[in-house]
């Protein structure tokens, strides 16, 4: 009874885990290697490390999370999209808003 | 100052007579209300039956109870400011100086926008929403009566601000540079921002207790598209709080950093951007309104549809229209400051994103009309209010689309055109809204009818009134007049001010109206009793209950396959079938933690406020500690026993019949 | 209000439906997600904030001036590992091993605490030479944003020591594995917000 309480939030196996762990280590690696060692340009550097980033956090949410279209798990999954959809307007509508202003200011 | 008080001394009591005079009322009132319910043994009730009571429709009735105390206050607020506008005409200084005026409409504003409209939507989605879905109490029960206790916390320090210390003078929309220390070293601002944040708390476990409820707890075969209305307004509502509602959370917490300890997010020196403070109070402050629209017109649905005897128009499209309403909200906040000085592009996007609203808008509008048409529609008190939400909110919606042309703006951002705009629309939609919903639902609740009477006096006095006090604001707004303004001197705004002072004495008239249909109708409650629990015909699983209903509300749950299930089953004749024997039922126990949590919250607040480190120390750990043993309480729970279920099963289908 | 009433316990040979708290633990975690998806759109706004203030630094240190990168390079270890000793915990909690539960948790607490040491040591460091939060609105958005994310990280392991005490107690019920579930989502969450700060502070400071 009490198992199936909390089965409805999917956990992972150790494999899962392994996994998403040996991605994260690459996935942060690579960015600190670029930026302490200053191999490459800052443009290139900084789309880099933005985009490895967000790759990581679908790491997270995949292999950690357990983030899935499931029957079971799509609820918790689109309730993520949402917020995520909601977060990307708000933050990159902030920042234009008042980089704008600021603009206007010099 | 010192340790054991902090900012605290003998300062803080107030001077000003109308202050005195206020209080001492309250003080009379409160002995008045404390002899009455010591005489009357009630003491024992309250506490066992409501204050620790976990039950939706009983905290849902106290949310409502709360709504209508502070709207004494708001509307007081009002009232004072309508006098003062009227006498200080012509230079003339008036009887409010402006220290005083100001924390006026500061506490006017937060008061009607947080403690009277969020408490009254939240005390009709409390009572309803759990009924519709066919459910037997929301998710979590607990934590529903822990929110109910907060916003009490947060409604408790607003009114201590005004026998201790001082309100904020800075608008209910709090902005730095104004609303920082150097600008604002009172507590009058602390009072706002500790009142805002615990309240907001609440209001954000409120809204994820409802979409888990929402989501996890419907009735066997209700699908999403076969809920009421009412219920999908609300979850869009909902979703909108747990979104929004953060994002004032952090605001202000930056603006209490800045206060408390020095920091620079929003000072003039130090690097700081008030702009900062003015853009995210707005991304919350825009879908805040959304929040208090969406389900009064969840309501006018359940309305149109209920006394026109006619399956709603459109149901999905109505579901759709408020989904893209909810996230269009998400985008248009910059209309609150296209004059704060962002490029031309960005008060373009934001234009255009804001007029755009006024088609899913008026698409909800069109279906309430196609609703009516050829249904016959019984002029009730609820159908009286939706009729004048649709003259109202009509108009408020098209000022609105006006402002929404940045151009336009310029001229009138912070004129009475905006006051009068947001008025039209708050008042007309929402708060026409809740009192459509409360007399719709109250039956429902309380097992008796209200006053038909008075409640039409009400209605009319509210139309009137408010016609009254605000279309000369819109006059005001084109010759000129700006708001927050404590005197004029322009003798061609004199004229409009006066009409604006008798609206406001009218919609004075319908609060008074309503409370008289409260007294009366409790007065006359066993002549007019709600026997059947279907007073309407109702389409939906709440008038399937008795009146009020069983606190188990559901003795099996129902199953469901479309909406309007309650018609679906008085016609296949499913709707009052008596049962062989039913099975006990699981509910939760009634708690002090909460009433403790909220206590000690608001102790916490006080002492923040106040600079009394100690006792914020002792409020905030208590309060935790307190939730923590909660946590390990196993006596949380228990069950209804199958022949209480029968009885009081076979009560109601023997009212039934009789009805 | 009921005045007949079995406890729960008897209730439940008394034949009790099951469907009355069918799934109750399922409820929980589904709320618990719901509130962290608010939690999200909170970080989100300090993270706008920071976005927007971070060149505001009235004359003084900017992020490339203070910021060490191999030591957070070590946090970010810790925090990591940490993710995955949970993720270890919480399957032998599942699997209702009691000892192995305990053990994971230990090491991920151990873990959390070094992060937290480090960045009190940091955030010490800074202060003491002057680069506090009140000395301009970079800093008083990067000490808010990264010690947001710590006080989480700092709740995060006061509620695992009573987890732990619990578990301990009264050993993995279904309450225990709910509420070990909701921590989970919540730890790995503060991982995924880290991923964030060290991306948008740490990194693209120092660029």
């Amino acid at each position: 009874m009490s198992d199936h309480s909390s089965e409805a939030h999917s956990h992972g196996s150790v494999k899962s885990y392994i996994v998403g762990f040996i991605w994260s280590v690459i996935l942060t690696g690579i960015p600190f290697w670029m930026v302490m060692t200053e191999a490459f340009d800052k443009g290139p550097t900084y789309i880099t490390i933005i985009v490895l980033a967000v790759i990581q956090i679908f790491v997270h949410l995949k292999y950690f999370l357990h983030l899935n279209f499931s029957e079971q798990g799509k609820l918790d999954t689109y309730s993520f999209i949402f917020s995520a959809v909601i977060i990307v307007m708000v933050v990159a509508l902030s920042v234009w808003i008042i980089y704008a202003s600021n603009a206007m200011m010099m | 100052m010192s340790a054991l008080l902090g900012k605290l001394s003998w300062d803080a009591l107030p001077y000003d007579p109308i202050v005195i005079g206020t209080l001492c009322v309250v003080a009379v009132a409160g002995c008045v209300l404390a002899f009455l319910l010591i005489k009357h043994k009630l003491l024992g009730v309250l506490w066992n039956d409501w204050l620790t009571s976990v039950d939706h429709k009983k905290l849902g009735i106290m949310y409502i109870v709360l709504a209508f105390v502070m709207l004494i206050r708001g509307f007081a607020d009002a009232i004072m400011m309508r006098l003062q506008l009227a006498l200080a005409t012509n230079g003339d200084p008036g009887y409010l100086p402006p220290s005083h005026y100001d924390q006026i409409f500061t506490a006017h504003g937060v008061i009607m926008i947080i403690f009277m409209a969020m408490p009254f939507m939240i005390g009709l989605m409390n009572i309803v929403v759990p009924l519709q879905i066919g459910a037997r109490d929301v998710a979590f029960p607990f934590l529903n009566n822990l929110s109910f206790w907060l916003a009490v916390s947060g409604a408790v320090l607003v009114n201590i601000s005004l026998g201790l210390g001082e309100f904020a003078k800075t608008g209910w929309v709090a902005y730095p540079p104004l609303a920082g220390l150097e600008y604002s070293p009172g507590v009058g601002v602390d009072y706002y921002i500790w009142a805002l944040q615990i309240s907001g708390i609440g209001t954000t476990l409120t809204a994820v207790n409802f979409l888990a409820t929402v989501f996890k707890m419907r009735t066997p075969g209700m699908k999403l598209m076969d809920m009421p209305i009412f219920t999908w307004t609300c979850t869009w509502a909902n979703i909108l709080i747990a979104a929004s509602f953060p994002i004032l959370t952090a605001v202000l917490a930056m603006l209490t950093l800045d206060r408390y300890l020095d920091f620079h997010f929003f000072t003039n020196d130090g690097g700081g951007n008030s702009m900062m403070y003015i853009n995210l109070f707005w991304a919350w402050g825009h879908p805040e309104v959304y929040i208090l629209v969406l389900p009064a017109f969840g309501i006018f649905s359940e309305i149109v549809s209920t006394f026109t005897g006619k399956r709603l128009f459109g149901y999905k499209s109505m579901v759709w229209a408020t989904a893209s309403i909810s996230i269009l909200g998400f985008i248009v906040w910059l209309h609150h400051f296209f004059t704060m000085g962002s490029s031309a592009n960005v008060n373009a996007f934001f234009g255009v994103m804001t007029m755009i609203i006024a088609v899913p808008t008026g698409v909800k509008l069109f279906n309430w009309l196609f609703t009516m048409y050829r249904g016959r529609l019984r002029v009730t008190v609820p159908v009286l209010w939706t009729l004048g939400f649709m003259v109202t909110f009509s108009i408020g919606g098209m000022t609105g689309v006006l402002l929404a042309v940045p151009g336009a703006d310029y001229v009138l951002h912070n004129s009475l055109f905006l006051i009068a705009h947001f008025h039209n629309t708050i008042i007309g939609g929402a708060v026409f809204g809740y009192l459509a919903g409360f007399a719709f639902w109250f039956p429902k609740a309380m097992g008796f009818h209200l006053n038909v009477k008075l409640g039409k006096a009400a209605f009319w006095c509210w139309l009137v009134g408010f016609f009254l006090a605000f279309m000369p604001l819109y006059v005001l707004g084109f010759l000129g007049m700006t708001r927050r303004l404590n005197h004029t001197d322009n003798p061609d705004w004199n004229i409009w001010l006066y009409i604006a002072l008798v609206g406001a004495f009218v919609i004075l008239a319908g609060i008074i109206c309503q409370f008289l249909q409260l007294f009366v109708s409790f007065r006359d409650r066993n002549k007019n009793l709600d026997t059947t629990g279907d007073p309407w015909n109702g389409h939906t699983l709440e008038w399937s209950t008795a009146s009020p209903p069983q606190y188990y509300n559901f003795a099996e749950l129902p199953v469901v396959s479309d909406i309007d299930a309650f018609t679906d089953m008085k016609e296949k004749g499913t709707a009052y079938v008596r049962k062989e024997s039913y099975a006990p039922i699981h509910m939760p126990k009634n708690t002090k933690s909460g009433v403790v949590i909220g206590a000690l919250i608001t102790a916490f607040g006080f002492a923040m406020i106040w600079h009394i480190w100690w006792l914020a120390i002792v409020g905030l750990a208590g309060a935790i500690v307190t939730f923590i043993a909660r946590a390990y309480t196993s006596d949380v729970d228990y069950y209804v026993q199958p022949d209480e279920i029968a009885q009081i099963e076979n009560e109601h289908l023997d009212n039934v019949a009789k009805g | 209000m009921s005045t007949t009433h079995m406890n729960t316990h008897d209730a439940h040979e008394a034949g009790a439906h099951h469907d009355e708290h069918h799934d109750t633990g399922g409820n929980t975690v589904f709320g618990f997600w719901l509130y962290l998806m608010t939690d999200c759109l909170l970080f989100a706004s300090v993270f706008a904030t920071y976005a927007v203030l971070f060149m505001n630094t009235a004359g003084g240190v900017s992020g490339k001036d203070i910021f060490e990168l191999d030591f957070v390079l070590a946090e970010t270890a810790a925090l990591l590992v940490s993710s995955i000793t949970y993720g270890f915990a919480l399957i032998c909690a599942f699997r209702k091993n009691k000892k192995g539960t305990l053990s994971w948790l230990a090491v991920t607490f151990l873990l959390g605490a070094i992060f937290i040491a480090m960045e009190i040591y940091e955030f010490h460091h800074l202060i003491v030479n002057g680069h506090g939060p009140q000395a301009s609105a970079f800093l008083s958005a990067f000490f808010t944003l990264v010690g947001t994310h710590g006080l989480h990280v700092t709740a995060g392991l006061i509620w695992m020591f009573i987890m732990m005490i619990e578990v301990t107690k009264t050993g993995l019920t279904g309450r225990a594995v709910t509420r070990l579930s909701c921590l989970s989502l919540f730890w790995h969450f503060l991982d995924v917000v880290w991923i964030c700060v060290f991306t948008v502070v740490y990194l693209m400071g120092a660029i």
